[in-house]
């Protein structure tokens, strides 16, 4: 990579349509985006009740550690789940999130395999709530949710963790969308500069494209070794549905939403971002730029969702 | 339409930095550069007299008034316990001393200090001199002063030419009979000036006599020399007395105009005035502030330097910093450099300031690193985020204390300097850094804290450099160039080089 190139290659990635993270935050993040309702989105806890209100399926909230002293209930408090999630209300990049999958003569099986004592989990706590997770390291409250029992079409590309799809939503229309697969590497979590896989999503069908992973493009799943490519994800346009419905839950113009799928629930909305990656555009192959520009030259976007959809399935 | 306003807002910025950067470059004189020196030169009149008993004592000094290719810089007067008035009456200038009683020898002094500006040689309009009467000669003078007139304008074509004539004429190495005449009874140069002046009023031409001082680095009992000036073409030329060779000497003022004498002394006996000169260099910076304050410029009243140096060293380092801020947004929003907290890099560059680069880099390595390396251990204690930050801060304190105390003990002073490193930016460096290491492994936060030093390092190496730092306290409306370029940047939606990168497969599959 020569220097004389620099310039080419910044009018290359400009004609592909690739945004830029300046571009992304004054051209659409600070215009669209207003400051105000930064909060609905950055307390999952409120996002969660929201959403609760609109009718828009979410993780079943088991409970709300708000004060260190409730740290010491936590036994009572955990006692009548298996399965739960803990994370931090205020969490950005998946920081935090502590999943138990089973519980073992009074210790927890944390998702890696690894057993975690009572103090672990009280420790791990503690932490949210002094606001080491948090934006800012403002002080948080920590949540326990239902483990989302994901839906087995993914079993064969993902390792441990939860397969998430994260999709752009611009003015309410879904722009572009990514199956994120987690990996031995990125530690159950979903982020890809955390070593999990994005997989592009035809948003028309519903249907994968190849993947990266490590900015490599991959066909197989690093660890289990399954064919990426042509899944095709149940319940698509449910899913484009729930992601248009979350831009009128938080009035931001441009987010990212992540869905998990549920084995008997379907898919359930985690949690909305405000500040959503870039890297998407590298799983599909795809620059947001054209869409986004397509769509800020509309007037009025339609209110009805399966206008949107059907927008949204015209972009691609 | 943002972008416009943005861009106009820039745009107004700008022209406002550099047009008052301008104006005060220009009109003003201060320097664009540091090293830009230039000589002043300091004139000390020396009065001394004996007073008379019991009489008011009044002195009066003829000063110099705006000496051509000269600026005054400064100026002071001397007199304990005499009353000072000064007096301009738009050809020559005065100071005035005066005193109900004194005893003993008095001594009065006049400094004055100039600074070469050849921009203001040329004198403004000069006052046109009134008619003169032709002067009644002594019936002894009568008609050789006739003859000598006469005898020069046959050899001469204008004003000029018959001046210079009439002066060699006078002042021919053996003279006739007619100029021994008039040469009788000048004793001093003073008065056989005064004489030629009083010819050349025969003739009709304005002619007057002017003192001269010649600016000799060292000089110390020096005097005035007289001098003539003869109105043509509607200025005053001078003109050499001896020589009749036109202009006056190179480095020498003009220190007063007129036939009085320089020193008048009431109720004063031997009165005496001598001249000293001594040349040195100084800063252009202080002349041309002195020289605006001198002139009673408003944007001067405004400048820094009217501060107490105190404050001025406070802010001679302050206004470093928004520079220092531009590299970061340029570095971070155009390179796409990660540092550690946003401004990090500039606290730490100024104190690289003290410590200098290389001892700054080893022993903040050295602070962070064991700072690192205990907080590691923290971790296993599983303490709550307030009081372990509490504690790294403690911890780093006494790190910082205890190099200080093995490098003052080794005798090697610039570690003693570590403790100007701002240590809650180093707490927060160990915590940021410890969690980066944590959970995007330890390339992840090496590679933050390299790239923060990185960026440290070259703030302080803008921000050590002796142009930049002169031009912002000079020039401190500079930084509204800084401003309107942060604004630009602020609406900047290109790629940043990193993304060149980060995008580079999707240029790799077309």
């Amino acid at each position: 990579m020569r220097w004389q190139n620099f310039f080419g290659m910044g009018r290359r990635l400009r004609e592909l349509g690739i945004l830029g993270m300046n571009q992304r935050n004054a051209d659409f993040i600070l215009l669209y985006n207003p400051r105000k309702n930064f909060p609905l989105v950055d307390d999952k806890r409120r996002t969660k009740e929201l959403a609760l209100a609109a009718g828009i399926a979410v993780p079943e909230l088991y409970a709300v550690i708000e004060i260190e002293h409730q740290v010491d209930t936590l036994p009572d408090l955990l006692a009548p789940y298996d399965e739960f999630v803990i994370k931090p209300a205020h969490g950005s990049g998946g920081e935090g999130i502590l999943v138990v999958i089973g519980k073992l003569n009074g210790r927890y099986r944390r998702s890696s395999g690894l057993l975690a004592g009572e103090d672990d989990l009280q420790y791990h706590i503690s932490n949210i709530l002094s606001g080491m997770f948090s934006l800012g390291g403002l002080p948080d409250c920590a949540l326990v949710e239902y483990r989302v029992d994901f839906d087995p079409v993914f079993d064969k590309v993902s390792y441990q963790g939860v397969p998430d799809i994260r999709t752009i939503v611009f003015r309410g229309v879904p722009v572009l969308a990514m199956l994120r697969l987690p990996t031995r590497l990125s530690d159950g979590k979903a982020n890809l500069h955390q070593g999990a896989v994005g997989v592009g999503i035809e948003l028309a069908t519903g249907v994968t494209s190849s993947g990266v992973w490590h900015d490599d493009t991959v066909e197989l799943h690093p660890d289990t070794g399954g064919a990426i490519a042509g899944l095709e994800i149940p319940h698509w346009d449910q899913i484009l549905a729930l992601t248009a419905r979350c831009y009128d839950l938080a009035g931001l113009g441009y987010i990212g939403v992540d869905i998990v799928l549920d084995r008997v629930r379907g898919p359930l909305m985690l949690e909305i971002n405000a500040r959503p990656g870039l890297s998407i555009q590298l799983a599909n192959k795809q620059g947001l730029l054209p869409r986004l520009r397509r769509l800020e030259a509309i007037n009025s976007i339609p209110t009805l969702i399966e206008e949107r959809i059907a927008l949204a399935k015209s972009l691609a | 339409m943002r972008n416009l306003h943005v861009k106009v807002l820039a745009f107004v910025l700008v022209a406002i930095g550099l047009s008052l950067c301008y104006y005060k470059v220009t009109r003003l004189g201060l320097p664009l550069f540091p090293t830009e020196q230039a000589d002043v030169w300091t004139v000390e009149a020396r009065i001394e007299f004996k007073p008379k008993r019991d009489t008011p004592i009044k002195a009066r000094l003829f000063i110099p008034r705006d000496p051509a290719g000269y600026t005054v810089v400064d100026e002071n007067f001397v007199s304990s316990n005499y009353g000072l008035t000064t007096e301009d009456d738009g050809v020559s200038r005065s100071a005035q001393w005066a005193v109900r009683k004194a005893t003993g020898y008095q001594v009065l002094y006049y400094r004055l200090h100039l600074a070469r500006n050849p921009s203001t040689a040329q004198a403004e309009k000069p006052i046109p001199p009134p008619n003169l009467s032709t002067p009644e000669y002594p019936e002894l003078l009568r008609s050789e002063v006739k003859a000598v007139i006469d005898e020069a304008r046959s050899k001469s074509a204008d004003t000029l030419s018959f001046c210079r004539a009439l002066l060699l004429r006078l002042n021919a190495p053996t003279p006739d009979a007619n100029v021994s005449i008039l040469q009788q009874d000048t004793q001093t140069q003073e008065e056989w000036v005064a004489r030629i002046v009083d010819i050349l009023a025969g003739a009709d031409i304005k002619a007057r006599m002017i003192q001269i001082l010649h600016l000799v680095d060292g000089a110390k009992h020096a005097s005035l020399i007289p001098w003539i000036e003869v109105y043509a073409n509607n200025e005053w030329q001078p003109i050499n007395p001896q020589t009749a060779e036109p202009g006056i000497p190179k480095d020498t003022i003009i220190w007063h105009v007129g036939k009085d004498m320089v020193l008048d002394i009431n109720g004063g006996r031997f009165p005496k005035v001598e001249y000293s000169v001594t040349r040195h260099a100084q800063e252009m910076t202080l002349i041309a502030e002195q020289r605006a304050r001198q002139m009673g410029s408003k944007i001067m009243e405004f400048s820094l330097f009217s501060l107490p140096v105190q404050t001025q060293n406070v802010y001679r380092v302050l206004l470093l910093t928004p520079v220092g801020a531009f590299l970061i947004v340029f570095m971070r929003n155009v390179v796409g450099f990660k540092t550690f907290g946003t401004f990090m890099p500039i606290l730490i560059a100024l104190a690289f300031r003290e410590t200098k680069l290389i001892w700054g880099i080893v022993l903040f390595s050295l602070v962070v690193g064991l700072g690192l390396a205990i907080r590691f251990y923290l971790e296993y204690l599983k303490l709550l985020l307030v009081p372990r930050l509490a504690s790294v801060l403690t911890i780093v304190i006494l790190l910082m204390a205890v190099v200080s105390l093995l490098t003052h003990k080794l005798g090697i002073d610039r570690g003693v300097s570590v403790a100007l490193f701002p240590m809650v930016i180093l707490t927060m460096t160990v915590e940021r850094m410890s969690l980066v290491w944590e959970e995007a492994g330890p390339l992840e936060a090496l590679q933050q804290g390299f790239g923060s030093l990185l960026v440290a390092a070259l703030a302080f190496a803008i921000m050590s450099d002796g142009v930049l730092r002169h031009m912002v306290f000079v020039f401190p409306e500079l930084l509204l160039i800084v401003l309107a370029a942060n604004l630009l940047l602020g609406r900047y939606t290109g790629y940043r080089l990193t993304e060149l990168w980060r995008f580079r497969s999707a240029l790799r599959q077309e």
